[in-house]
């Protein structure tokens, strides 16, 4: 029972799909100015990623090595088709905002990667728990960022004015920077500061370290020859 | 159940034309299910934005009910008068692709900055006891950024503003963009178009009107940050309710009402 748990709430913090797999993030990007259409969206991934890993889990005993990626790529565009239409239908617009957006989730790397990385090896109804639960972690931090987003952008939050604006009479003047996507990396990269400061395992080696050139770590260096140090 | 050779050729086969098949087959099913819904979207957003530039959204109290009191028609906008063509079928970026549909504006024409112009033009008439009760014009003008799209509703006497509603620019959110806000829609009903003369002179203008202004019922508050949007604005009044735009039209429907 914990296991199922752990698989569920695992990608929420643990393994954040943006936060600690770095996947993802374009549409992090786009869509969140605004937080119904960001909402809306979290749904649409969700639902895609819990659905790809169930089906590509499923007929992961027949489907054949070499073609895998070609399957898993039917079923996940199938998948985000469908999506789409049903938005198109029920909700047209917040479709027309989303617009291209919805279709880009084929190319969102958290559902090829979760069906390569875990669909392929386990039976359908853990992976769709393992789907849901990354869809989780992806929406946790799209609503982080669509809530201060809006909030600090056009002083609303899902249209309703917390702060009063000033072309209304109140006195909070909307930061136009916060409806631009760069401020999202800013706010993701300050995400990801808090969630490993918190969860120190999370913390990376480094690539690359400075070297060491104080006498007392290197006592004799070897003597270089001429043509090296030129490079 | 005999163990396969999922990497036989023939399961290979197998497996990606049963897939393809299958997807397609729900994928269709599905879109021709839905189509009417979507397609009924599509209709539904266009009639909101036209019935809400004249409020009747709110007289009537849903778009359904204001549409079935609206009459569409399409225009000849050189002559000004009523053509038969199907307004169903009519589609102004088709219009304006077509040869002999449109025509290039001249530097000093092309007060709007929209270089080429329709023909033909679809406009909305709402009846209320069988006379004219608003008309509602598209608009469309160069903004900051981009072409500003929008309808103008004027009242039955063709001179008074009942609203103007714009639905699709790419004016800067907070500056331009506040052309969405309520509140300045709001100052443009019953403000007045023509002067005694004839002469378009409703326009936006830097800084808020005065109430003792001569002007008042002709002008519009600024937005502030938003003056070439303003001046956009402004331009598209002066062509769209100039000689080239519908005054044809407007003085033909007068005519016709005496």
């Amino acid at each position: 029972m914990s296991n199922y748990s752990e698989i569920l709430f695992r990608p929420v913090f643990k393994e954040n799909p943006i936060a600690l797999q770095m996947l993802g993030i374009c549409s992090a990007l786009a869509v969140t100015s605004k937080l119904y259409p960001t909402l809306i969206m979290c749904v649409a991934l969700t639902v895609t990623v819990s659905l790809s890993n169930f089906f590509i889990s499923m007929i992961r005993n027949i489907t054949p090595s070499n073609i895998r990626i070609i399957v898993q790529m039917t079923i996940i565009s199938s998948l985000v088709i469908l999506v789409d239409q049903a938005l198109k239908a029920y909700d047209y617009e917040t479709s027309k905002t989303l617009s291209v957006f919805v279709g880009l989730i084929i190319t969102n790397c958290i559902v090829m990667g979760r069906a390569e990385a875990f669909a392929m090896q386990n039976p359908p109804g853990v992976s769709f728990l393992d789907g849901f639960g990354n869809g989780l972690g992806y929406s946790v931090i799209l609503i982080i960022l669509g809530t201060i987003r809006e909030l600090f952008g056009t002083g609303t939050i899902l249209e309703y004015e917390i702060f009063p604006l000033v072309q209304n009479g109140g006195w909070y003047v909307p930061n136009n920077f916060f409806l631009l996507p760069p401020v999202s990396f800013i706010l993701i990269g300050l995400i990801i500061w808090a969630l490993r400061a918190w969860q120190k395992d999370q913390i990376e080696e480094p690539e690359f370290r400075m070297s060491h050139n104080s006498p007392e770590i290197v006592p004799n260096p070897p003597p270089t020859p001429s043509s090296k140090v030129a490079s | 159940m005999p163990k396969i050779n999922k990497d036989s050729t023939l399961n290979i086969t197998f497996v990606g034309i049963g897939l393809c098949l299958l997807c397609s087959a729900i994928i269709s099913f599905i879109a021709i299910q839905l189509r009417s819904v979507q397609e009924n979207n599509v209709v539904l957003d266009m009639q909101k934005k036209i019935v809400s530039s004249a409020g009747l959204d709110e007289v009537y109290g849903s778009v359904e009910n204001a549409m079935s009191n609206i009459k569409t028609l399409i225009i000849d906008l050189d002559k000004g008068q009523i053509v038969d063509i199907n307004p169903n079928t009519y589609e102004l970026s088709k219009e304006l692709r077509e040869d002999g549909k449109y025509k290039f504006l001249s530097a000093e024409e092309d007060v709007a900055s929209i270089k080429k112009r329709e023909k033909y033009s679809k406009v909305y008439i709402e009846y209320k006891d069988n006379e004219i009760n608003t008309l509602i014009l598209p608009v469309r003008g160069y903004g900051l950024w981009g072409i500003l799209y929008g309808y103008l509703a004027i009242e039955g006497d063709f001179n008074t503003v009942a609203g103007l509603e714009f639905y699709e620019h790419k004016e800067t959110p907070g500056l331009g963009a506040e052309i969405d806000n309520p509140k300045w829609k709001a100052l443009w009903k019953g403000k007045k178009i023509y002067q005694e003369n004839g002469e378009v002179s409703l326009k936006v203008i830097k800084g808020s009107v005065m109430k003792s202004s001569d002007n008042f019922s002709y002008e519009i508050d600024g937005l502030s940050g938003a003056t070439l949007t303003c001046n956009g604005v402004t331009n598209l009044i002066a062509y769209w309710m100039g000689n080239d735009g519908f005054l044809n039209f407007i003085n033909n429907l007068q005519k016709v009402d005496v």
